[in-house]
């Protein structure tokens, strides 16, 4: 196992160095100099000048490249122009509220979306099927930020069951830090719930035409067993991976939750920058979400070999 | 001792069932037409593109016009969907901002076929170091998650309805880079362009009269499912201000503003997510559909 894990790390490498010359050359397509932007209102020639050897913009772009990447090695992502805080450090601070708001959207995704496909699947042509699949469909084709908003104006402006807005953090009032986040994350889970119900609903399908599955009926097993024990309990390698790949699409997808609930996370840290030209906050966002990305594709590819006995042994 | 050669018998149901008997094209047509929900997903595409193409000429009023003394106003025999912060009616401009969903879910869409198909077709087909370096360039803009790599991309070029288009194209190339080189690799295989080569044809007419045409149905279905998923990032972008600019009407923008006037005027934000919703799920019914009547398992 522990030579697989190397060997996806090594595999990763080249991955995480073209995101980077990625990232890299973003910055240097922008138009414009970048020490003006830095220097404001100040155009007087000798700061514009130590400004630039300051951040070694004289130097060719290859030895500028080197430099940047040398930096965010050692942690060091550049200064945000607006709060004048390392990039790292305010990614830090930002993204365990994310963390938290993608956790929840995934517990309640699972929740629904793994027992609506396994009942979907079960229930194969008849109009519960088709009613599940529409739903998932439907699920899918919400833009999730408008499903916010009219959640918004039903439960908390209309009903007034839940705030509106808002963050507590978890170690201040755990009840509170979820209950506040219960629409967020329920807004965030949404699609996620109808893509997990699909992929749920076709891996149960495969599993349930299986010989296993037939001996295991041929027995005299109760359906309920052979479906959970015997069916299900094959079906979960791909719906484990396709979680943990999902969990990176649930960060990003929180750009436009946190938006509209007003959340401070690292979607609206991202907002923020672009909407400030805080490009170096940008970049990091961008960097540290790919490497993120591909440290989820090894979870995913870990889980898948734990969870497969034939592979395991191989 | 050679084994004799299993005859082909054709039985006769198979020969009497017009579906087998017909041609693939006609069969898979024959598939779709059946498909119920594909139909209902084609009528809600055809549907909006209609009605955004018949803008200009349907009686309604100007999307731009506003009044001050219907500021806000609830849905009535004079507005339909009623009016927003300025006045302007907001059918009109719903039905005006139809234009920008569906050109920026069509036209980037375009960016990434004509970037992503020729990519995966040059990666697929030629191997080696072309593959290696196109794979790997494929994987890095994979790793960046979509929203996130289009919202960077749309801050870097500045706000607008091209940038944005061309952010959204740009993001879904790596998808269609992957899906046709995994397509071509399987194609390539056949005995059939095995054969092309021996006879001598020259590489481009092997990958315009075999590969192309053989790499072009998943492709098809990819392009329509991400059509949806254009329509939404456009709108997503729009809604954060990084896509089409105020005054002009889409249906991002005027979420946005009614994001404002949720206690006020609710009937702002509900048209234009509804409007979201029915053509997003018109092309994800109508990928369904593609996909299962392309799917030569389904036959």
């Amino acid at each position: 196992m522990l030579s697989f894990i190397l060997r996806r790390l090594v595999i990763a490498i080249p991955t995480i160095i073209l995101i980077s010359v990625f990232v890299f050359t973003l910055q240097k397509l922008l138009p414009g100099d970048p020490v003006l932007a830095m220097a404001g209102e100040e155009r007087d020639p000798q700061v514009l000048e130590f400004l630039r050897e300051k951040y070694r913009l004289n130097d060719p772009i290859p030895v500028q490249y080197f430099t940047w990447i040398g930096n965010a090695l050692t942690g060091d992502l550049g200064i945000s122009l607006r709060t004048n805080q390392p990039v790292l450090e305010l990614i830090g601070q930002k993204l365990p509220v994310t963390i938290q708001l993608a956790t929840m959207a995934m517990i309640f995704a699972m929740v629904i979306g793994i027992p609506a496909g396994i009942f979907s699947a079960v229930k194969k042509g008849t109009v519960t099927d088709y009613v599940a699949n529409v739903v998932a469909l439907s699920g899918l084709s919400i833009p999730n930020f408008w499903l916010g908003i009219m959640l918004i104006l039903l439960v908390s402006v209309k009903w007034k069951l839940l705030p509106a807005s808002g963050y507590v953090p978890l170690s201040e009032d755990p009840i509170r830090s979820i209950t506040v986040m219960l629409m967020p994350a329920f807004v965030l889970g949404t699609a996620l719930a109808a893509t997990l119900m699909r992929h749920t609903r076709s891996a149960m399908l495969s599993v349930m035409s299986s010989d296993y599955v037939r001996t295991a009926r041929a027995k005299g097993l109760v359906e309920r067993k052979v479906i959970l024990k015997h069916a299900f309990r094959n079906a979960l390698t791909p719906i484990v991976t396709l979680t943990a790949l999902l969990f990176g699409e649930l960060i990003a997808g929180a750009v436009l939750t946190e938006q509209i609930f007003t959340i401070p996370g690292f979607g609206k840290l991202v907002v923020d920058a672009v909407f400030n030209r805080d490009y170096a906050v940008v970049q990091g966002i961008v960097l540290v979400t790919a490497v993120g990305f591909i440290f989820m594709n090894l979870l995913a590819d870990v889980a898948y070999v734990l969870l497969n006995p034939r592979l395991r042994k191989q | 001792m050679a084994q004799p050669a299993t005859p082909i018998t054709i039985d006769a149901e198979s020969a009497a069932d017009p579906v087998l008997s017909a041609r693939p094209e006609n069969r898979v047509w024959k598939k779709f037409r059946n498909h119920r929900s594909a139909m209902l997903g084609g009528v809600l595409v055809v549907s909006f593109c209609a009605i955004a193409l018949l803008a200009p000429i349907l009686p309604i009023p100007d999307p731009f016009a506003t009044d001050w003394g219907a500021v806000r106003k609830a849905p009535s025999a004079a507005h339909w969907l009623g009016t927003d912060e300025l006045g302007r009616d907001v059918l009109s401009r719903l039905i005006w901002g139809a234009q920008a969903s569906l050109l920026a879910g069509v036209v980037s869409v375009a960016i990434a076929l004509g970037l992503g198909v020729p990519l995966g077709i040059i990666a697929g087909y030629f191997g080696g170091w072309t593959d290696a370096v196109i794979s790997r360039c494929t994987e890095a803009l994979l790793a960046a998650p979509f929203l996130i790599l289009a919202i960077a991309l749309a801050a870097f070029l500045g706000p607008s309805l091209t940038n944005a288009m061309i952010a959204i194209g740009i993001s879904a190339t790596p998808v269609f880079i992957r899906l046709t080189r995994g397509q071509v690799l399987s194609v390539a295989a056949e005995d059939y362009v095995e054969s092309a080569r021996a006879i001598g044809l020259s590489t481009p007419r092997i990958l315009r009269r075999y590969i192309f045409p053989n790499v072009l149905p998943p492709v098809l279905v990819q392009a329509t499912l991400t059509v949806a998923t254009a329509i939404i990032a456009e709108a997503s972008l729009s809604f954060l201000g990084l896509g089409q600019q105020p005054p002009s009407p889409s249906w991002g923008s005027m979420l946005n503003t009614a994001k404002n006037f949720l206690n006020q005027a609710p009937w702002m934000a509900l048209w234009p997510g509804i409007a979201i919703f029915m053509v997003v799920l018109g092309f994800n019914l109508l990928g369904d559909g593609l996909r299962d009547a392309l799917d030569p398992r389904e036959h």
